[in-house]
């Protein structure tokens, strides 16, 4: 089975962030990026299943050269290829579907997995849109709730699974209340939650190799996508400071407050 | 400029310390803003194995778990730690000493783990690859590499820890001539209470000087209690007994009598890469001080606010600014000699083991400096969490205690102060560095009062000028001493000792200005690297001077010695900057990193 996963480059959420002051973005200078943690546990799983299943995990990222950097970690962990949408510039979430879209109409593979969103704007969107554009069903914010540490992390039974004809995935969710199990006819398109998975990390003999891995270049021109936005950014602030706590001496100004001043119960 | 000092910056790759006889940028060095993409992807991997798998476990590992040790080592194999200096026919990556290098630093946070990290990759596994014959690599190689096997290494004896080639440790064939038969003992020997596979020196016939490859249950071969020491409680370390062992022949390692070619050319390699193995460590202390520091108030005010406390951090960051430019600029140089050579060829581990020992001279000098300023670091680091710094909860505790053995092992560090001077002065005599023609070229100049101009016009002209007197101070110093003592010199251990520091802080300003230079973006230095390199060289200039004058004492008298001095008093440079901004600029820094601020992985 051949699966195809997203690889965005976010800013790394340990590093720094601040807003630019005229509020027009966010200040890049000394950030570090990393993929979108997201889209690492995509590939991840994406290798478990193509492990199980035999077949090839291509994985694709958007955006300017730098983006390279996301492809070759993904290769690292053991992607079989890369495609590479060269394009700078800002891309709303309708572009990013589009130039997705048509990337899964060449490469045709039986699932494509993305992050349910990437942690720099959180959107949130894209996997569904690819899924309506593509005409195919769709599973969101794939998950197992279970310990990811240890041993039984490897061995347990997989959220996703593909069904003994390969016709199918049965997902499993998180939703507010629980765990949903959808089953989809495939292909279709899966969307990542944090508990999925716990990703591996690249191993040497795996860096290596991934230099000699192929990254294929297409541009939004080559696969006839008008990237125009339709969304424009008009202003990025950050949020109030958060105020500090104060301690309170027993259980019933505790209750006082809350009742009285956060009005909270 | 004088002319013999013109004449050896030309060629290329320095050969081993002609740093000290060219000027300052002579030539390009490594540093980690050359690493290459891959190496940081390396460097990124090892780092979080660090950090996720092992510093978590801290607390067990220290308790001498040797089962999770064990474990640890078949994890960091699964992840190709283990492969890097093993060729890629016997299962490995045979990768450069680059990249050996920084994952050591990536593994340095926990010594113990550290230490038994470098005890299998290093001084365990490489004997196997530079000295094992095919069959040898091909049996222990492949599962050394991927942590299935442990390797240890048994040189020190209770009777020859320096004097390594003073054992007693005796081997002796056998009638039917299949076995060695070994007898005696060997001492503190790292990973021993769980190695699969020691690599053990014996005299064979109590003479001749050899190396064996003994494999755990052996016959006659056993393992003793662990020791209970300082520092490192995690790592194993036990003594050996050999009672009639008897050793199959075709485990003997290289050629019998030749054991001393191994020996010194793995320690070689040791003290090159103690400067890694104590740089991630120093990163990790300097973080945790500084965020100890800004929670902790005293008097109402953080104590990270208060100026000794920032003196401290600044220092800090110098010492691992300082250690980090010298390894890796150092293990740049090993590669560089062995750039283009095939990696299958059959003679390239003997070019790998020449590389290495060109460089015998900065490696041990790495040795040194990288063990003393982590015991400045951690001194600092202890000192900045008051009372918390002395009690057991607090990892610094266990980073003061640790990093002491470091001064200790892979050579002490007066043996290795003696191989600075020593190896200069040998080389010098051999014709093999133009030491002496440089020497007197030097003392030339400053009887006419000619004194070293810089060559760059930037922020580190005057740092660039004491590195070219440093360098200076300690031609002069060895020219003086050799002509005074002539074969007699090794006796006089003060002298050389105190002009191996001057070598060092030559090597230290050197690299640190080139690498200042070299780091430049868009023709700007950054200001906390230029601050931390005139830090240094305050520190360094006044020490050094003093040091030759002593050693100049030591070596001459009378009107010589009046002559001397007034040689070498303009040598002493003088900066006045203001050492409290200077500290300033490098603390902001610090603080808007959360720790040292030129991390590499991005
Ligand atoms: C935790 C630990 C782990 C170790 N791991 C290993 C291992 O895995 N394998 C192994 O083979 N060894 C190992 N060692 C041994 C270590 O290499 C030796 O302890 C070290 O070489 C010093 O030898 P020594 O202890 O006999 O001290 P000595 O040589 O007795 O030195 C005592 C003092 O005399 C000084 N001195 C000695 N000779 C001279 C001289 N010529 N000039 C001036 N001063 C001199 C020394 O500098 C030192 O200050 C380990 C030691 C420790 C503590
Ligand atoms: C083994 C042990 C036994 C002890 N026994 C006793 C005892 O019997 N009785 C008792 O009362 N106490 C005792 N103490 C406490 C000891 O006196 C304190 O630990 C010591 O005074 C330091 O205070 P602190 O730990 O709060 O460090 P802090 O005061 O928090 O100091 C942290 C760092 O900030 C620096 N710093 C603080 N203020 C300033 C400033 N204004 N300017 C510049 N730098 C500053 C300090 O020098 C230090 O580097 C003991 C401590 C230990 C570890």
């Amino acid at each position: 089975m051949k699966i195809l996963v997203t690889a965005k480059r976010v800013e790394d959420p340990e590093s720094k962030i601040k807003v630019k002051p005229d509020g027009s973005g966010i200040v890049q200078e000394g950030l570090k990026y990393k993929i979108n943690p997201f889209d690492e546990i995509g590939v991840e799983e994406g290798l478990r299943l193509a492990a199980k299943h035999g077949g090839e995990v291509v994985v694709v990222s958007i955006g300017g050269k730098e983006v390279q950097e996301q492809l070759r970690h993904a290769l690292a962990m053991g992607a079989h290829r890369a495609v590479w949408v060269n394009h700078t510039g800002t891309l709303d979430q309708l572009a990013l579907a589009g130039l997705l879209q048509k990337v899964a109409e060449k490469e045709k593979p039986d699932m494509v997995i993305l992050g349910k969103q990437s942690i720099d704007d959180d959107q949130n969107q894209v996997g569904q849109y690819l899924a309506e554009f593509l005409g195919w069903s769709q599973a969101t914010f794939a998950s197992k709730v279970e310990s990811l540490e240890s041993e039984q992390e490897k061995n347990k039974v997989p959220a996703l699974q593909v069904g003994a004809d390969g016709k199918t995935v049965r997902v499993v969710r998180e939703v507010d209340n629980g765990l949903a199990t959808l089953e989809c006819a495939l292909p279709a398109v899966v969307t990542t939650d944090l508990r999925l998975n716990l990703p591996r990390y690249a191993s040497l003999p795996g860096i290596m190799k991934a230099k000699s891995k192929p990254i294929e270049e297409l541009t939004p021109e080559k696969l006839g996508v008008d990237v125009t936005p339709k969304i424009q950014v008009l202003k990025m602030s950050s949020p109030p400071p958060r105020k500090a706590g104060i301690k309170v001496p027993d259980v019933a100004t505790l209750v006082d407050k809350l009742r009285n001043e956060a009005k909270a119960v | 400029m004088v002319d013999g000092l013109e004449a050896v910056q030309a060629a290329e790759l320095p050969t081993g310390g002609a740093f000290l006889l060219q000027e300052v940028g002579s030539s390009r060095i490594v540093s980690p803003e050359t690493f290459t993409e891959e190496q940081r992807l390396y460097l990124k991997t090892a780092l979080q194995f660090s950090q996720e798998q092992v510093l978590p476990l801290a607390e067990r590992i220290e308790s001498k778990d040797s089962v999770l040790l064990k474990e640890l080592l078949r994890r960091a194999g699964e992840l190709g730690l283990l492969m890097i200096d093993i060729p890629e026919a016997y299962g490995g990556l045979g990768l450069d000493k680059t990249t050996s290098l920084l994952i050591a630093e990536a593994m340095s946070p926990l010594a113990s783990w550290s230490v038994t990290f470098s005890a299998h990759t290093g001084i365990g596994t490489l004997p196997i690859v530079w000295f094992g014959n095919a069959r040898q690599k091909a049996k222990y190689l492949p599962k050394l590499a991927t942590g299935e096997w442990v390797s240890a290494y048994a040189l020190t004896e209770q009777g020859s820890g320096s004097d390594a080639l003073g054992a007693k440790t005796k081997a002796v064939l056998s009638p039917d001539g299949r076995h060695y038969v070994l007898n005696g003992s060997k001492l503190y020997i790292t990973n021993a209470a769980f190695a699969d596979v020691f690599i053990v020196f014996a005299k064979v016939d109590g003479e001749r000087f050899t190396g064996f490859i003994v494999e755990r249950g052996t016959p006659g071969f056993t393992v003793g209690p662990e020791e209970h020491k300082m520092g490192i409680r995690g790592s194993s370390t036990c003594p050996l007994f050999f009672e009639d062992a008897r050793v199959p022949v075709e485990n003997v390692l290289g050629e019998i009598g030749r054991g001393h070619k191994i020996a010194f050319n793995i320690l070689n390699y040791g003290r090159l890469k103690l400067g890694a193995a104590v740089l991630g460590g120093m990163k990790l202390q300097l973080g945790n001080a500084l965020r100890f520091a800004q929670e902790r108030k005293q008097f109402g005010t953080p104590v990270a606010s208060f100026p000794l406390t920032r003196e401290k951090f600044a220092r800090m960051a110098t010492l691992i600014y300082a250690v980090e430019t010298m390894t890796y600029r150092t293990a740049g140089l090993v590669d560089a000699r062995l750039a283009g050579r095939a990696r299958q060829a059959a003679d390239y581990d003997e070019h790998v083991i020449a590389a290495i020992e060109e460089y015998a001279i900065e490696s041990s000098i790495m040795k040194v400096f990288a063990s003393e300023a982590t015991g400045q670091l951690v001194d600092d680091a202890v000192q900045i969490h008051g009372g918390a710094g002395y009690i057991e909860e607090f990892p610094v505790e266990r980073a003061y205690r640790d990093a002491r053995i470091n001064r200790i092992f892979e050579g002490t560090n007066e043996i290795n102060r003696m191989l600075i001077s020593g190896l200069l002065l040998k080389r010098g005599v051999k014709g093999e560095l133009p030491l002496f023609a440089v020497a007197q070229s030097v003392e030339e100049e400053l009887t006419y009062g000619g004194l070293p101009r810089a060559r760059g016009e930037d922020a580190l002209a005057a740092e660039e000028r004491m590195a070219e007197c440093l360098k200076r101070l300690a031609l002069y110093g060895l020219k003086v001493a050799a002509e005074a003592f002539g074969t007699e010199l090794e006796q006089h251990q003060e002298v050389l000792a105190g002009l191996a520091d001057v070598v060092m802080d030559a090597y230290a300003l050197d690299s640190m200005v080139t690498r200042t230079r070299q780091s430049a973006s868009n023709g700007e230095l950054d200001a906390a690297r230029v601050a931390m390199t005139r830090l240094y060289a305050m520190e360094a200039m006044p020490r050094s001077f003093e040091r030759t004058r002593r050693a100049l004492c030591a070596s001459t008298r009378g009107e010589a010695l009046g002559a001397h001095l007034a040689r070498v008093a303009p040598l002493q440079l003088f900066t006045p900057y203001n050492p409290a901004e200077l500290r300033e600029v490098v603390v902001s820094a610090v603080e808007q990193a959360g720790g040292y601020p030129l991390s590499v992985v991005c």
